[in-house]
């Protein structure tokens, strides 16, 4: 009999009646994919220009505006952000700039960043 | 109490519908099946059904809109033919693989070109692999009875696999005749409500469908929906026998006409096999030992009880009205399987009849047999009632 529903339970199927049926994914699980590591350039956010109009935080499509409750924007969550440029093109103060991710990884990564 | 109302095979099916009231429909029209959307949009405005009836602007988005319902937990219908099916084409392995068990009237017409709105089963043939089970109806009746079965087999949970429950545009959908119609209630009683394992909708049991299977797990994730299939051959018949229970009519997955001593059988699908078994009649009258072989299912097919079936005939001839250009036309296929896996080396004869509507005359089945009992079989496929 196929697997009806144990997937969270399971290790890795071995038999084929032990895969979910239907190639179900059980559980909610976006939450935890980084969607960040797909970015090739960063948001690079500056505080001082920041206004805090929301435009970017209203149409980043990963949620990845961080603000502080008060509708202050306190910078950029690059745990999801996959560096779609938005923010940085809606922003009527030019307040973050997109900037190669490579300036932040791998040899020398850090001299030119934050 | 049932009653008996001169009607249509789509009107039929879609009083069916009305009976199951199924939570979804989403459907767009297509000759020759647009009368059962139609009628069934007229339910709806009429509120004698509560189903959320979704018009959408193709039969992709319909068939889409199926599969996304269905896996949110709802009961779900539509129907289609010909290149509305075709376009469907892209989805219907995903209702497969998802295991939404959508049953869908198909009304068989022709696939274009040249464009025709006439009968033949290249639409739903062109279909056979997707994961669907196909049950082909004789008439207006079984294509009524097969849509409240169709329900319970879709959603059995050894099966959960969606449904074509098939008959023939125009001869049958469109055919007046007399169909005895099953009381609401005893058809809400023996469909019941949908009981979903997964459903999206379930927000406190959260789901994923449609997740990314590569090389690891594809293929077991195929595997299950060929034991779902199998699973079709041992609950049909009892899921057939609880309908019996509330309609008086039994339905088996192979209609056999006088077959059991048959030294030669014509196998056929669908409304042509009337006029096959009136002429086996007037053949057995004059001393020929004649048969004919329904196939209702054909998805999953019942290739160990052909085998039975034809395994004492002399001689075999099967009709298909679908055509595997190139190759062997698909019921011919399925048949010289089925006899080649049990040993049996009895001559089969492929004919191809009535693409594009073309009728069927009892002269081409009387022919057909006298040609069997003269030992006139051919490697050569036949085409009956062709201009040449």
């Amino acid at each position: 009999m196929t697997n009806r529903g144990n997937s969270a339970e399971m290790g890795k199927p071995k038999r084929w009646q032990d895969v979910p049926m239907g190639g179900i994914a059980f559980g909610s699980s976006a939450e935890a994919v980084e969607t960040g590591q797909w970015r090739s350039m960063r948001p690079v956010w500056d505080g001082e220009k920041c206004i805090s109009c929301l435009l970017c935080w209203n149409q980043c499509p990963d949620r990845s505006i961080l603000t502080d409750g008060n509708g202050k924007v306190t910078g950029i969550d690059t745990f999801y952000c996959k560096g779609c440029g938005i923010c940085a093109h809606i922003c009527p103060k030019k307040a973050i700039e997109m900037r190669p991710e490579s300036e932040f990884t791998g040899p020398g990564a850090g001299a030119k960043g934050e | 109490m049932p009653r008996r109302e001169i009607t249509s095979g789509n009107w039929a099916f879609a009083e069916a519908m009305r009976q199951i009231n199924p939570d979804v429909v989403a459907a767009y029209p297509i000759t020759p099946s647009t009368d059962i959307p139609m009628k069934f949009a007229d339910f709806v405005a009429n509120g004698k059904v509560d189903t959320n009836f979704v018009t959408v602007e193709s039969e992709h988005s319909a068939i889409t809109a199926c599969v996304t319902a269905s896996a949110a937990g709802a009961r779900v219908m539509t129907a289609s033919s010909a290149n509305g099916v075709a376009l469907m084409h892209e989805i219907f392995p995903i209702a497969g693989c998802f295991r939404t068990p959508i049953v869908f009237g198909l009304v068989n017409r022709c696939i274009g070109a040249p464009i025709n709105i006439h009968c033949d089963h290249s639409d739903s043939m062109a279909e056979r692999d997707a994961g669907w089970v196909h049950l082909y109806c004789e008439d207006a009746q079984e294509a009524y009875d097969t849509a409240i079965l169709a329900i319970r087999l879709a959603e059995h949970k050894d099966v959960l696999s969606p449904v074509f429950v098939c008959q023939d545009g125009f001869i049958t959908s469109h055919g007046f005749e007399p169909v005895e119609i099953l009381d609401d209630a005893a058809v809400k009683a023996f469909v019941g409500e949908r009981d979903a394992d997964f459903p999206l909708l379930d927000v406190d049991h959260p789901v994923t469908y449609g997740s990314f299977a590569m090389s690891e797990y594809y293929f077991e994730i195929k595997r299950q929906q060929i034991e779902a299939m199998k699973n079709v051959l041992k609950v049909y018949d009892g899921v057939a026998k609880e309908f019996e229970a509330v309609s008086g009519r039994f339905y088996p997955k192979l209609d056999r006409y006088r077959t059991e001593d048959a030294d030669f059988i014509v196998v056929v699908m669908s409304s042509a096999s009337g006029v096959v078994k009136d002429v086996v009649d007037e053949l057995r009258e004059q001393g020929i030992k004649a048969g004919c072989l329904r196939v209702r299912m054909f998805r999953p097919f019942p290739a160990d009880e052909v085998a039975e079936i034809l395994g004492t005939a002399k001689a075999v001839a099967v009709l298909d009205r679908a055509l595997s250009i190139g190759g062997t036309a698909p019921l011919a296929a399925e048949i010289k399987s089925a006899l080649y896996d049990c040993g049996k080396n009895i001559p089969v004869q492929s004919c191809v009849y009535g693409l594009g509507g073309r009728d069927f005359f009892p002269q081409y089945a009387r022919e057909l047999f006298m040609d069997l009992a003269a030992g006139k079989v051919s490697r050569e496929e036949r085409y009956l009632g062709l201009l040449e």
